[in-house]
């Protein structure tokens, strides 16, 4: 099984963050929401593992 | 009794109750019925037409048409009967709801105009989750709706009524005639509750799917409905109401041992998959006794547990010209010998199993196991 990355994992962050806010931009909080939902339910489609994700969502709720 | 003709009385020694959801009998005995309203109206109107719609189930989610409510169903029943149902919230007035005038505006705008049907009945529905502590009481056994309600989505009602009673016949029969104790019983509450809580949870999640209880959730709701429509990944995430299907009796105290390298869906406690064979199918022969299945493995030697008859099905690899038996029974093992119960349930599985291992495991799905 895979563990849950919580290591630095993505080359150039600045870049990446940049490319984050950028998809937002102009967008209403509505459309940011809608847009947000469906980048989670594609990566965590892509991760796919069960244990992975449920991982994931404590480390997202700090418990 | 009371019945069309008068009443009249009888006297048992055992009970089953399948008065329904408002069951007499349970509130006779001073029982609970716990669980959760679902804040909803649905209208249903089955409409008689020929149309040349193709025969699939439409669901809507926030349907475009006029007044159609939260969501909406379309689908086919036989003898040009096309039932459609539409999701009218919590807060209504259900008799105005009801006038035809009202449907057929609806149904008009679901159609199009100038859509030529005929009323053929029409009602409206709200549903609850919930189901009894326990379904046996001494001998007062609850079975259907009076012991369980679920949603209708997903043809949970009758199934878990019909599973329930494949479940109690063959306990009660072998009780009954002093092949097994009274403890035996006990397990028909205890698998069926389980499978209960299952057609709950099922119903839970799909109503929670329909109809979203907190803004975050319908947004993911959404979401998963726009991505739907571009990616394959969130189809299987669409949930309006998923399909019935018989409960794996897993970790229930019936179950023997599972010595098998198997497939899964074939695990102790699941129900019989069918398979094709050379001659007719396998469940045709799995009929109503304590069965040992032999795939490709020499039989046990034993046709008789404590008074009960064992009978055996054998198979070999040219009983299985498609390899259903191979795919579904064995998976990468070279042979099998399953222990299946009355009601086509897998008791035990193993590679080889000997007369002492067999009786064994008939004993366990006897309940003389119970405590």
């Amino acid at each position: 099984m895979t563990q849950l990355n919580l290591n630095p994992n993505i080359p150039d962050p600045d870049g990446f963050y940049d490319e984050l806010l950028d998809v937002h931009q102009g967008l209403t909080k509505e459309d940011s929401d809608a847009l947000n939902a469906r980048l989670i339910l594609i990566l965590a489609n892509h991760i796919g593992e069960r244990d992975v994700l449920r991982t994931a969502l404590a480390a997202a709720k700090r418990s | 009794m009371d019945t069309p003709d008068g009443p009249y009385q009888i006297e048992a020694e055992w009970l089953i109750a399948c008065d329904g959801a408002r069951s007499p009998i349970r509130d006779m005995m001073g029982l609970s019925f716990d669980g959760r309203v679902f804040e909803d109206n649905f209208l249903i109107a089955d409409v008689h037409m020929t149309a040349d719609f193709p025969t699939e189930r439409w669901f809507w989610f926030e349907p475009p048409f006029k007044n159609a409510g939260q969501s909406a169903l379309l689908h086919k029943q036989p003898d040009d009967i096309w039932r459609i149902d539409f999701q009218l919230g919590w807060d209504i007035d259900r008799a105005a709801e009801l006038d035809p005038d009202r449907i057929r505006a609806r149904v008009d705008a679901m159609l199009g105009e100038g859509a030529e049907y005929e009323l053929e009945w029409t009602s409206i529905y709200t549903f609850q989750c919930r189901r009894m502590e326990k379904f046996r009481h001494g001998h007062v056994l609850f079975a259907g709706d009076s012991a369980h309600q679920v949603s209708p989505f997903g043809a949970r009602g009758a199934n878990s009524g019909i599973q329930d009673a494949e479940n109690l016949a063959w306990k009660l029969d072998f009780v009954l005639r002093g092949l097994a104790p009274e403890a035996l019983l006990d397990s028909y509450s205890t698998e069926r509750s389980f499978a209960a809580d299952e057609n709950i949870l099922n119903s839970t999640r799909a109503t929670d799917f329909l109809t979203p209880k907190s803004e975050i959730s319908t947004i993911f709701r959404n979401a998963v409905l726009q991505l739907a429509s571009d990616h394959a990944f969130a189809r299987p995430l669409v949930n309006s109401g998923r399909l019935s299907v018989p409960c794996v009796y897993d970790g229930q105290a019936l179950n023997g041992p599972d010595m098998l390298d198997g497939p899964a869906r074939t695990r102790v406690g699941a129900p019989c998959v069918d398979a094709e064979l050379k001659e007719g199918f396998l469940l045709e022969r799995l009929t109503g006794a304590f069965i040992v299945l032999c795939i490709c493995a020499e039989a046990p030697d034993v046709i008789e547990v404590d008074g009960v008859l064992v009978q055996h099905v054998l198979l070999t690899a040219a009983d299985d010209p498609k390899g259903m038996v191979r795919d579904r029974y064995l998976g990468d093992t070279p042979q099998a010998i399953y222990l299946l119960r009355p009601d086509q349930h897998v008791v035990a599985r193993w590679p080889v199993a000997s007369a002492q291992d067999v009786s064994d495991a008939v004993r366990v799905a006897l309940g003389k196991g119970i405590t």
